[in-house]
């Protein structure tokens, strides 16, 4: 690990003022950054802790909830309006890591973590997204957890995070703060592709920190976040679904539906969006919607088999929540 | 820098690079806190933070200062054992022991978890009042704690040999 000077910020201001500093980054639990660091593939030369920065979960006024960058992922799967209200948000946590690193992570420092692909972190392997302009070992690699939707030919690794697809199911909202002030930001428009710049992952710019999450008043319907991975607790997902369903007389009303370990970004489902709105809420409606979704998909040697298997889970969690609304 | 350590003051400086668990092991020389994977993974290193459970392997301990620790020295000690250090030798929770101090801090922090109502990703209705220590809860919990030797069947009976009746209220998973 290269050295660094730490630095606590007091407030909001404080944290800009020393995160413009050249080599800064913000610090959150550091589930992420410690590691990363370890491993030399971030060497940042002031850490800036803001771990005590907006730690409060707040009601928006208008029915929303408004979740400070601070909270730790244990405070907000716990919470009880966001368990009443968002479910979905906190099985997407609990679904994520171990009990101790949630006890550690913030809101912030989930939404910003990295990668785990595995040629990212191996500093000897080929990797645009570490060292731009190299190439990619995982394209022909060992590429079981990469995405299948949305690569490049530069970047095949996938976003890890199962909290941000739940957000980006839920409409949440970004709130950024900056020297020339606050921006708000779609979740869902938060992350970016990777097209031939791997390395850059989000729209922050540098000195930016996030400040809050912002989840809008209004969930109807049934919801519930689906994980399939390779062992039954504490692992990646291979492919997780974010799904909000609301059926009315056996017609499809809405559907928000959101995928984590296929891509470079949460994903929004908006074809499969698109082909379940009014549609008979049917086995064959959902399959079709699913096919729509993947029809761009392009498996690599290892992970062809996620275009299948993304297309019966998203089937199958339709199916379950339309079950449970028909039993209500 | 001043921590509060199983209940003593100390006050000592250090490079801020150094993770918790190097300042628990080879400043403060408590060797019951290991070191496994270093990365988070294993659940070796799990020591308490005002009472809550963390990987002290992921945690700078620049950021812990002013903070309230335990480890497994500050649960029990031979002659004294905590009830689920006592448990544990008593279900054969453990055969080389290396990850023992870990998962013990952790199933005394889990309990509190759920003393306080933190559902899991196994709770079948994650907004119900309270959580059952079911063995699918209790393994579900504990999955950040790894144990090759693979004693898990005694840990869980350990666990729940100690802990089993800390959550009585009816659960709804349970009812349904």
């Amino acid at each position: 690990m290269n050295p660094f000077t730490y630095e606590r910020a007091s407030d909001s201001q404080a944290a800009l003022t020393l995160g413009a500093q050249s080599g800064a980054k913000y610090l959150g639990g550091g589930t992420n950054l410690v590691d990363l660091m370890r491993e030399t593939i971030e060497h940042p030369v002031v850490l800036v802790d803001v771990t005590g920065l907006s730690c409060a979960i707040e009601e928006t006024g208008d029915g929303g909830l408004r979740i400070g960058a601070g909270v730790k992922n244990t405070a907000v799967a716990a919470d009880r309006r966001v368990r009443e209200r968002y479910p979905l948000l906190s099985e997407a946590i609990l679904a994520g890591a171990s009990a101790q690193i949630r006890n550690m992570a913030t809101v912030g420092g989930n939404i910003l973590q990295r990668t785990r692909c595995g040629y990212f972190y191996d500093d000897a392997a080929h990797c645009n997204k570490r060292a731009p302009g190299t190439g990619c070992d995982a394209i022909e690699g060992f590429n079981r957890m990469h995405a299948i939707l949305g690569a490049s030919t530069a970047c095949v690794a996938t976003h890890p995070s199962d909290m941000a697809v739940a957000l980006a199911a839920l409409d949440a909202v970004v709130t950024v703060a900056g020297r020339n002030g606050a921006r708000e930001i779609p979740l869902v428009d938060f992350h970016v592709l990777p097209g031939d710049t791997p390395h850059i992952e989000t729209v922050l710019e540098t000195g930016e920190l996030i400040t809050a999450v912002t989840l809008p008043p209004g969930l109807t319907g049934r919801s519930s976040y689906r994980k399939v991975r390779d062992r039954a607790s504490y692992a990646f997902a291979l492919i997780s679904v974010a799904a909000i369903l609301e059926v009315q007389d056996g017609v499809v009303k809405e559907a928000r539906i959101a995928l984590g370990g296929v891509a470079h970004k949460p994903w929004r489902a908006n074809a499969a969006e698109a082909a379940l709105k009014d549609r008979p809420a049917t086995e064959a409606t959902f399959r079709a919607a699913a096919q729509a979704e993947f029809a761009s998909a392009q498996g690599l040697r290892d992970n062809a088999f996620k275009i299948e298997l993304g297309q019966r889970v998203i089937t199958d969690t339709l199916l379950k929540l339309t079950a449970l609304q028909e039993n209500r | 820098m001043h921590f509060l350590i199983n209940g003593s003051e100390v006050e000592l400086d250090f490079d801020p690079r150094t993770s918790l668990l190097d300042l628990i092991r080879e400043r403060l020389h408590l060797f019951g806190t290991k070191k496994g994977c270093n990365q988070g993974a294993c659940g070796a290193c799990t020591v308490l933070v005002n009472g809550t459970r963390i990987n002290s392997c992921l945690a700078l301990a620049v950021q812990y200062q002013d903070c309230e620790i335990t480890t497994i020295e500050g649960l029990g000690a031979p002659g004294r054992l905590h009830p689920l250090q006592a448990a544990f030798v008593e279900h054969d929770g453990f055969q080389c022991g290396y990850c023992t101090p870990g998962q013990i801090c952790s199933a005394v922090g889990m309990v509190q978890e759920l003393k306080c109502g933190v559902p899991s990703y196994v709770s079948e209705d994650v907004a119900a009042e309270g959580f059952n220590l079911t063995d699918t809860e209790l393994r579900e919990r504990m999955s950040g704690n790894l144990c090759r030797c693979g004693a898990y069947n005694g840990i869980v009976d350990a666990i729940q040999d100690t802990f089993g009746t800390a959550e009585a209220e009816p659960s709804t998973r349970e009812a349904a």
